[in-house]
């Protein structure tokens, strides 16, 4: 896991605590799902202490951010935070996060876990999460909206075939209800990963062929444009 | 449509000066002089910052507080009929729109035009403002519900808008099926084929990327975000 520590973290922490940016807060958090055909595998949001990521553009992923991207397996970053002290809240949707739909849930956060993050990894991608990255929670009451692009964990070809959600397995995880979106027969896009590290996605090729072709994505339906999600914290009184 | 009426806050603070002037009032004067109306004038500004979409003529509302749609939504049939035929004409005149301006043309890719909108002792209005990317089937740009209350005269703001989807037709990009004059096929269509939710927009694919029955080019590509917006007040 590639969390990042500052060394010194009890001084750290005494620290900032003294400096009064370390309260802890109650948030109401929405997520939605802003695509005409993408769904999001189980959420997970985290508040944790600020000098740690889930991830990071232009580094390798942490085998517990591959999980979560290639087949939307949360629970090594679940245990990965739970052991840094940070206050999650794991899968508020119960489930996938259809296309243009909302979760809601509330997030109480402990002294000096000031930075929230949130990952989810988004179906039909091979290895696509949306993704807000260490964002500092305000002080202030309020709401706060931000808008989350689709990242690409760079651990797997985005072939956009059938095939395993396995850390390391090629091709794209199909659950229900899935299984009927999703086409078959593509003889696959590419089998190169250009990039291994984390980076902005390309989003998907697709075709309009759902029993043959290149991919078993289809190009009018299950592309995108960032942004892909829509995140709205209310910071309480 | 549902946006709320919401009873001028305006109104109720006109008579309570009307009121005040009553109490000095003397039997030998006139009678008080009617509060003179004022007027809220906003120049809305559209600049399409696309590549290849024109966007139809603009359709701005001016309304109380709520949305003429949602992400996640139905859309309402004016907005359907703006997004899939560019006619504003059903949006602008929308339930509980107290004041509202087209724009005079379509905008080019490139281009921009400014439409002024102007409502009377309503100072806390909320605007919405749409324009259909012609060359699809049913993608649209624009912005719901934003509150013009705090704008002083001489003051703007800015934004930048994504293109949306609004559900209401497939995007088959098909021969016949969009309006724009890379195709000049059919408009408004009441059938609705699609997920009848709006959603951001996927973008369109074109022929050139794949989807061989598309009357769509590489130039009729875009990206987020495809239009800029600036609302001045002007009075």
């Amino acid at each position: 896991m590639k969390l990042k520590q500052l060394t010194p973290l009890m001084v750290a922490t005494g620290l900032t605590a003294m400096s009064g940016f370390v309260q802890a807060a109650e948030l109401e958090i929405t997520v939605q799902n802003l695509t005409r055909g993408i769904y999001f595998t189980p959420i997970l949001i985290t508040a944790h202490s600020p000098d740690q990521q889930l991830f990071n553009v232009g580094e390798a992923a942490s085998t517990e951010l591959q999980a979560m991207a290639e087949g939307g397996d949360i629970a090594g970053l679940e245990m990965a935070v739970d052991a840094l002290s940070a206050d999650t809240v794991a899968n508020p949707a119960e489930g996938l996060l259809m296309p243009t739909a909302a979760t809601t849930t509330m997030l109480s956060t402990s002294d000096g876990n000031t930075a929230l993050s949130i990952v989810a990894m988004m179906l039909p991608t091979n290895d696509g999460f949306i993704g807000l990255n260490s964002w500092m929670i305000p002080e202030e009451p309020g709401s706060y909206t931000m808008y989350l692009n689709a990242y690409d964990a760079g651990t797997e070809a985005n072939d956009e075939i059938r095939g395993g959600g396995a850390p390391g397995a090629p091709g794209l995880p199909v659950p229900p209800p899935l299984e009927e979106l999703v086409g078959n027969g593509g003889s696959g896009v590419t089998s190169e990963i250009t990039n291994a590290t984390v980076h902005i996605h390309p989003g998907n090729l697709g075709d309009n062929d759902a029993e043959a072709g290149m991919s078993d994505i289809s190009n009018t339906v299950q592309r995108w444009l960032n942004p892909v999600a829509m995140v709205t914290v209310t910071v309480s009184e | 449509m549902a946006i709320q009426q919401r009873f001028g806050l305006s109104l109720v603070a006109l008579s309570c000066v009307a009121l005040t002037a009553c109490d000095f009032n003397d039997d030998d004067e006139p009678a008080p002089m009617p509060p003179a109306d004022v007027s809220y004038s906003y120049e809305v500004t559209v600049y399409n910052m696309t590549q290849g979409q024109p966007l139809s003529p603009v359709g701005v509302a001016l309304h109380g507080d709520g949305m003429m749609w949602e992400v996640g939504m139905s859309a309402s049939q004016a907005l359907e009929v703006l997004a899939e035929g560019g006619d504003n004409s059903d949006f602008t005149t929308a339930d509980g729109v107290m004041a509202s301006a087209a724009g005079a043309g379509p905008i080019a890719p490139g281009s921009s035009e400014t439409i002024t909108v102007t409502v009377v002792n309503e100072p806390d209005t909320f605007i919405s403002v749409a324009t259909m990317l012609v060359n699809t089937n049913d993608a649209f740009a624009g912005v719901t519900g934003h509150a013009l209350g705090e704008l002083e005269v001489n003051q703007s703001m800015t934004m930048v808008l994504p293109v949306l989807d609004a559900g209401t037709e497939a995007n088959s990009e098909a021969a016949g099926t969009i309006p724009g004059p890379a195709d000049g096929g059919e408009g408004y269509n009441a059938e609705r084929d699609d997920a009848d939710l709006v959603s951001f927009h996927p973008g369109v694919v074109s022929a050139d990327d794949g989807l061989m029955m598309s009357a769509l080019t590489s130039a009729h590509r875009f990206d987020n975000p495809a239009v800029k917006l600036s609302i001045t007040r002007v009075e």
